[in-house]
C-alpha cells in the first residue's frame, strides 16, 4: 500500500460540503439560464400583469340613451350618478344591434309627455345581457316608483329598509390569479426544470463525472433539487412582493401569510420535482421530454383553477379537476393568502398533496435512471 | 519492484450481456509510474479502467486501489484517485474557475482555482465555458479537476485522442509533470508512439486479455530478438518531428 495515501486524506468526507458545493454551482447555472428565469418570474408576472388590469375594472352596466331622450328629469339623473352605470349614446339603428350583441346592457329612452304621467321610460333589455339587464330594470323601477310615491303623497309607509354595509376585505382579481400563477410557475419548474436538468447532465456525462468523486448518489440529487428550491421560492418572493405592492394583492396576516405561502410552494415544488424525475427517467431523447412534461402541465393549466375556479367546469368534469394536486396547491394558497388560513387549516389539500408525493416518488424511484 | 502495488487487479472479468468484455486481466502498478493500457479500440481497456475506478462493477477477480477492495471501499478509493474519463461533461454555464471550485467542495478540499489553473496552463482562461476551449484545453481542464484532490493515482483515458501534435506533445509534459509530483498514471492510448515516450511500463490488451507486460524498450528488445526486422530502415527523424519543428512545439490555442 502507498505509505502517503489514507493517512493523508484521514479527515471526515462531509456529504453535506460537497452538496452545498453543487447546490452553489447549479444555482449559479440557473440563475445564468434565461429560461429558468422566464419560466420562474417573468412568465408568471406577464400573467398577472394581463389578469391584473383585465380584471380592475369593477361592475358595470352599460346603458344606451336613445337619441332623442329626455335628460333633464329624476330617473335619468339617478342613472348618472349610479357608480356602477355608464351611459353611453348612439345613434339609435346601431344601438339596438348592440344590444342584441350585448355591447349595451339595456337601452332607455326617457320622454316627458306633459301631461300625466310626466315622464315614459321605456327600457329595453335583452337576453344577451340578462343578469345586468335586471340590476337596470330594478333600479329603474324603484326611481319610477319612489316618483309615484311622492306624487302620491303616501303619509304613512307600509315597510322601511334600513341598509347598513359592513367594510368587508374587497377580493380583487389579483387575489384569485396570483396564487394560480403561482402555483402554475411551481408546477412548470418543478416539472421542466428537474426533467431537462436531469436528462442532460445524464446525458453529457456530467453525473458520471459526479460518480467518479467520493460524493453520494443521493446528495448529487438533494444538491440539485435544493438549488431549484432556492431558486423558485426566491422567485414565489418575487411575485409576491410585485403582487402586493403593485397590483394589491390581499396578504390577510402580512409576513407570517408570505412565510406560509413560502411553505406550501416549497411542499408544492417538492411534489411536482417527483413528475420531473418521472419524465427524464422515461423520455428517451430530448425530444420526448417537452410533450411528456405538458401532458403533465397543460392538463393542470386549464383544470386546476389558475385561471378562474373550478366551479364554472361542467359537472362530469369537475371530479377530473379534483385530482389534480396543482387545484389543491391553488387552493391551499388562496386560503392562506386572503382567508388567513394556517397550515392547521388547510390539512385536507395537505393530505391530498401528500397522498400524490407518495405516488409519484414510488413511481419515480422505480423510474429514474442514473446512466 | 520492491514496493507495494499501488493498483492490484487480479484475473478480472467483466460480462456484459453475455458478451466477454474482459476476459482475464490481472496486472500491478507500482507507485511513480506511467503505466499504459494500451490495445485496439473494443479491447476492454475503458471497461478495465472504469473497474478500478469504481465506476463499473465487475463479474468477478480482484482488484485493489492503493490498499483498498474496490467492492468494500469503493468511497475511500474515490477520495484517493482522480479521474479523467474518456468523454465527460462540466456542469453547463460555468466558467472554468467556477468548476474548479465545484470539485473542490465534491472532494471536500481547500484550492487555489486560479493556481490550479494556472498548473495546466490555462491561467488566461479562468472566465472561459468549457465548451468554448478547443480540444487540448478540455483535456487539460479534465486533468485539472483530476489533480484537485492531491490524488495517489490519477487515471486518463485516451488523454491524447484527437490532438494535433503540439497539443499531445504538450500534454505528455503535462503527464510526466504530474509524475514528478509523486502522482501515479495509469493512461489508455492506441498511439504506440505515445506509450513509447510516455510509459514506464506498458500492458497490451487484446480482446479483453492481456498478451504482454513490460517496458516499452524490452518489448521491443524481445521480438528483436525473435529476428524481427523492420520492412523499411528509419530514418533519424520522423515526419512528425518534422511536422513539429517546422510548426514550432508551442501550445496553439485555436
Amino acid at each position: 500500500m502507498s505509505n502517503q495515501g489514507p493517512s493523508r486524506h484521514g479527515d471526515r468526507y462531509s456529504q453535506v460540503r460537497a452538496m452545498l458545493a453543487i447546490s452553489r454551482a447549479s444555482f449559479r447555472a440557473i440563475t445564468r439560464s434565461p429560461s429558468a428565469v422566464v419560466f420562474t418570474i417573468a412568465f408568471p408576472l406577464i400573467f398577472i400583469i394581463v389578469f391584473g388590469f383585465i380584471g380592475s375594472g369593477a361592475f358595470t352596466i352599460k346603458v344606451g340613451i336613445s337619441a332623442g331622450s329626455d335628460t333633464d328629469n329624476p330617473v335619468y339623473k339617478v342613472l348618472e350618478e349610479n357608480s356602477s352605470v355608464r351611459m353611453v349614446r348612439h345613434d339609435t339603428a346601431g344601438m339596438m344591434e348592440n344590444l342584441r350583441r350585448g355591447r349595451v346592457d339595456a337601452v332607455v329612452d326617457i320622454r316627458s309627455t306633459g301631461s300625466k304621467p310626466a315622464y315614459r321610460v321605456e327600457l329595453k333589455t335583452s337576453d344577451a345581457s340578462p343578469a345586468k339587464g335586471e340590476v337596470i330594470s330594478l333600479i329603474i323601477e324603484n326611481t319610477v316608483n319612489r316618483m309615484n310615491i311622492d306624487e302620491a303623497h303616501l303619509r304613512g309607509a307600509a315597510a322601511a329598509l334600513q341598509r347598513v354595509q359592513v367594510t368587508g376585505r374587497k377580493y380583487r382579481t389579483i387575489d384569485f390569479i396570483l396564487p394560480g400563477q403561482l402555483g402554475f410557475s411551481l408546477l412548470s419548474a418543478g416539472v421542466f426544470g428537474t426533467a431537462f436538468v436531469f436528462f442532460n447532465l445524464r446525458q453529457t456525462l456530467v453525473l458520471k463525472r459526479f460518480f467518479a468523486t467520493p460524493i453520494r448518489r443521493p446528495f448529487i440529487i438533494l444538491g440539485e433539487a435544493g438549488s431549484r428550491m432556492v431558486f423558485s421560492l426566491l422567485g414565489a418572493l418575487v411575485i409576491i412582493t410585485i403582487g402586493y405592492y403593485a397590483f394589491g394583492f390581499t396578504l390577510v396576516n402580512g409576513l407570517y401569510t408570505v412565510l406560509t405561502m413560502m411553505l406550501l410552494s416549497a411542499i408544492g415544488l417538492a411534489l411536482f420535482m417527483g413528475f420531473g424525475f418521472i419524465v427524464s427517467g422515461v423520455a428517451r431523447n430530448d425530444s420526448a421530454i417537452p410533450p411528456l412534461a405538458n401532458l403533465i402541465t397543460l392538463p393542470q393549466f386549464l383544470l386546476s383553477g389558475t385561471f378562474f375556479s373550478i366551479d364554472v367546469y361542467p359537472e362530469w368534469l369537475q371530479p377530473l379537476c379534483r385530482a389534480l394536486p396543482l387545484t389543491y396547491l391553488n387552493d391551499a394558497l388562496r386560503q392562506v393568502a386572503f382567508e388567513g388560513a394556517g397550515m392547521g387549516d388547510i390539512t385536507n389539500q395537505l393530505l391530498v398533496l401528500c397522498a400524490w408525493g407518495v405516488v409519484l416518488y414510488a413511481v419515480a424511484f422505480k423510474t429514474f435512471r442514473w446512466e | 519492484m520492491d514496493r507495494d502495488p499501488v493498483i492490484k487487479v487480479d484475473r478480472l472479468v467483466k460480462h456484459y450481456q453475455g458478451v466477454q468484455a474482459v476476459r482475464d486481466i490481472s496486472f500491478e502498478v507500482f507507485p511513480g509510474e506511467i503505466f499504459g493500457l494500451l490495445g485496439p479500440n473494443g479491447a476492454g481497456k475503458t471497461t478495465t479502467l472504469e473497474i478500478i475506478e469504481t465506476l463499473r462493477g465487475k463479474t468477478s477477480g480482484k482488484v485493489h486501489v492503493a490498499g483498498f477492495d474496490t467492492d468494500r471501499n469503493p468511497g475511500e478509493i474515490k477520495k484517493l484517485i482522480g479521474v479523467q474519463l474518456q468523454s465527460a461533461g462540466y456542469y453547463p454555464n460555468l466558467t472554468l474557475v467556477e468548476l474548479i471550485r465545484l470539485f473542490s467542495g465534491l472532494y471536500n478540499v481547500d484550492t487555489d482555482a486560479n493556481a490550479m489553473l494556472r498548473k495546466v496552463g490555462l491561467e488566461d482562461k479562468e472566465r472561459a465555458r468549457y465548451k468554448q476551449l478547443s480540444g487540448g484545453q478540455k483535456q487539460r481542464f479534465s486533468i485539472a479537476t483530476t489533480l484537485i484532490n492531491r490524488p495517489v493515482v490519477v487515471f486518463l483515458d485516451e488523454p491524447t485522442t484527437g490532438l494535433d501534435p503540439q497539443a499531445r506533445v504538450n500534454l505528455w509534459g503535462l503527464i510526466r509533470g504530474i509524475r514528478e509530483q509523486g502522482t501515479t498514471v495509469v493512461l489508455t492510448t492506441h498511439y504506440m508512439e505515445e506509450a513509447e515516450h510516455l510509459c514506464d511500463r506498458v500492458a497490451i490488451i487484446e480482446k479483453g486479455a492481456v498478451i504482454a507486460i513490460d517496458s516499452p524498450d524490452k518489448l521491443i528488445d524481445n521480438l528483436v530478438a525473435t529476428g524481427f526486422e523492420r520492412k523499411k530502415e528509419m530514418k533519424k527523424a520522423s515526419l512528425e518531428d518534422v511536422f513539429l519543428s517546422l510548426t514550432g512545439h508551442k501550445w496553439r490555442d485555436e
